[in-house]
């Protein structure tokens, strides 16, 4: 048990942070959000995801687990404390060093684009030149394994392919956070597992922080070197657990010892988090 | 590798095609037998060949007017586009505008054109003009109603992609409201470019005998008062197939322009 981070069940406190010693990327700080028409979405957090960390927000729903994406793609702005991106200000989000992607629940694609229109958005709208821009979608949608889909259109492709350009079109900015809100909470659990293979392999090679939301126990063991477990009403910081199984993970990990104790873990922690989430 | 020859009678296009036209020429040839069996005189009801006779005489006038009622509608249809997609955009850009302004395009869209149609004939002194208006007006809620709808249908998500792209404004109409408002558009463009059709012809019918104008409802009433029934009913029928090609017409812009990826212009690939 002595790989398992303490639980701090019912606290706003940071969430215990041991193999991670990088630099921060994100830091929420106190950091609440409590919408327009009075629903509290989310108490305030402390939360700090460092250099090269995958952590995955897990808990029922309702629970803040989106809210707290948006907040740290700056897609919605904090009610309360504050969030600071790479010691700075959301205003130098996207320098070089600071860009960020997301990859939304569903695709996301635009319909009337072919893939490879559909991956180079990014780029387009950040003005890079054709033959730069036209390197870059090649390089991301071999990465996913997609170079012979380039000329489709998304009707063409299946729902796992179409989450593949989405994350592409994600990777070609080659970020440096990566938000991912239960991209493949739609897919059936083979391909959710060989896609999840395919994101540990990208992220190990690269200088680059994930935060996952995930609904799926297995999901978040197999991926995170990190997992935080929320509760809701209000949306809150419930437990966090360090998962220091080696990477690169292959699919052995799945049947391990190893793996069942930590699922076990988890689903403890959920549960839990879920009677403390009862209205 | 070529597919199995199939009997035609199991072929799903022959079938689209041969079918209904199956039973308009069972229901003409009735109508025939019956108008000839039972001598119904043809001011009251003219067979189909006389009919065809008369058209095949009257086909220079006739298609002269058919063409006259065509410039109205298709002006109008013009005006309805341009004036529809602007006002469209200036409701997508101020929802203050849209306030304003939106009850009294729908107050013009439910007011029958047949009531305003005589003022503006009054109104407006080229008789032209006052029939591009009436249909120009008829022709109009359509394009306003489905632009407007359009270019506020655009996905969440890829709004939230674009601002986290830091996209400008004129960046998200082009890359993203305008692409997204297209199937509607299209949709607006079928039903006013019928709309149009029928305001012109109706504002013909309004303008009467006395005009200068001799578009097919022209043709229709000066039929009527010299008891050519023949002739009435071929005016009628190009009538109705100028709508059927303004339908055909808009159905293949739009199957042209969106066929690659909209759901609704193309057939599910299996």
């Amino acid at each position: 048990m002595e790989h398992v981070a303490p639980r701090s069940i019912g606290t706003a406190e940071p969430v215990a942070v041991r193999r991670a010693t990088g630099e921060p990327v994100v830091e929420m700080l106190s950091a609440g959000k409590v919408f327009a028409n009075g629903t509290r979405a989310l108490d305030p957090i402390d939360l700090t995801v460092r250099e090269r960390e995958l952590v995955s927000l897990i808990g029922p729903s309702g629970c803040g687990k989106s809210t707290l994406l948006k907040l740290v793609a700056g897609l919605l702005e904090p009610t309360d404390g504050r969030i600071v991106w790479w010691r700075g200000d959301y205003a130098r989000v996207g320098e070089a060093g600071r860009r960020l992607s997301f990859v939304f629940q569903d695709p996301t694609l635009m319909p009337w684009s072919r893939v490879e229109a559909n991956v180079r958005l990014p780029l387009d709208l950040a003005g890079m030149a054709r033959a730069e821009a036209r390197r870059r979608v090649e390089r991301a949608l071999e990465l996913v394994g997609l170079a012979d889909a380039r000329r489709d259109y998304p009707r063409q492709l299946s729902g796992g392919m179409r989450m593949r350009v989405s994350i592409a079109r994600a990777l070609v900015t080659e970020p440096n956070l990566l938000l991912m809100d239960e991209p493949f909470g739609a897919l059936d659990e083979f391909t959710r597992n060989r896609l999840d293979g395919d994101l540990v392999t990208l992220w190990w090679g690269r200088p680059l922080s994930v935060i996952f939301v995930t609904h799926s126990i297995y999901e978040a063991v197999f991926l995170s070197t990190r997992i935080v477990v929320m509760a809701a009403r209000p949306g809150r910081v419930f437990a966090g657990m360090t998962i220091d199984e080696p990477h690169p993970r292959d699919p052995s990990f799945r049947t391990s010892q190893r793996f069942a104790q930590l699922c076990r873990e988890l689903s403890g922690l959920l549960t839990d988090a879920s009677l403390a989430s009862a209205p | 590798m070529r597919p199995p020859l199939r009997p035609l009678a199991e072929s799903e296009a022959f079938l689209r095609v041969a079918a209904p036209a199956a039973a308009g020429l069972a229901m003409l040839t009735a109508w025939e037998a019956i108008c000839r069996h039972y001598h119904v005189p043809s001011y009251l009801l003219p067979t189909p060949s006389a009919i065809v006779a008369t058209f095949v005489e009257d086909a220079p006038t006739l298609l002269r007017a058919l063409m006259m009622t065509m410039r109205v509608a298709l002006t109008a249809f013009a005006c309805a586009v341009m004036i529809g997609t602007l006002i469209a955009f200036v409701f997508v850009q101020s929802r203050m505008a849209e306030r304003a302004f939106l009850p009294y395009a729908v107050v013009l869209q439910v007011t029958p054109i047949v009531a305003i149609a005589p003022l503006i004939i009054i109104l407006v002194k080229d008789t032209q003009t006052a029939l591009v208006l009436c249909a120009t007006i008829i022709a109009l809620f359509p394009i306003i109603a489905n632009t407007t709808l359009g270019l506020r249908s655009v996905d969440h998500g890829l709004v939230n992609l674009f601002t986290l792209n830091k996209a400008n404004r004129l960046q998200t109409l082009v890359r993203l409201r305008i692409p997204s408002a297209l199937p509607y558009f299209f949709g607006g463009l079928r039903i006013s470019s019928g709309l149009a059709l029928i305001g012109a012809v109706v504002a013909e019918f309004v303008a009467g005998t006395g005009g200068r104008s001799a578009g097919l409802a022209y043709e229709i009433l000066q039929s009527g008062f010299q008891l050519a029934i023949p002739r009435m009913f071929a005016a009628l029928f190009l009538i109705t197939a100028a709508g059927i090609l303004l339908f055909v017409v808009m159905s293949a812009l739009s199957r042209l322009v969106l066929g690659e990826w909209h759901e609704s212009e193309s057939a599910p690939e299996v």
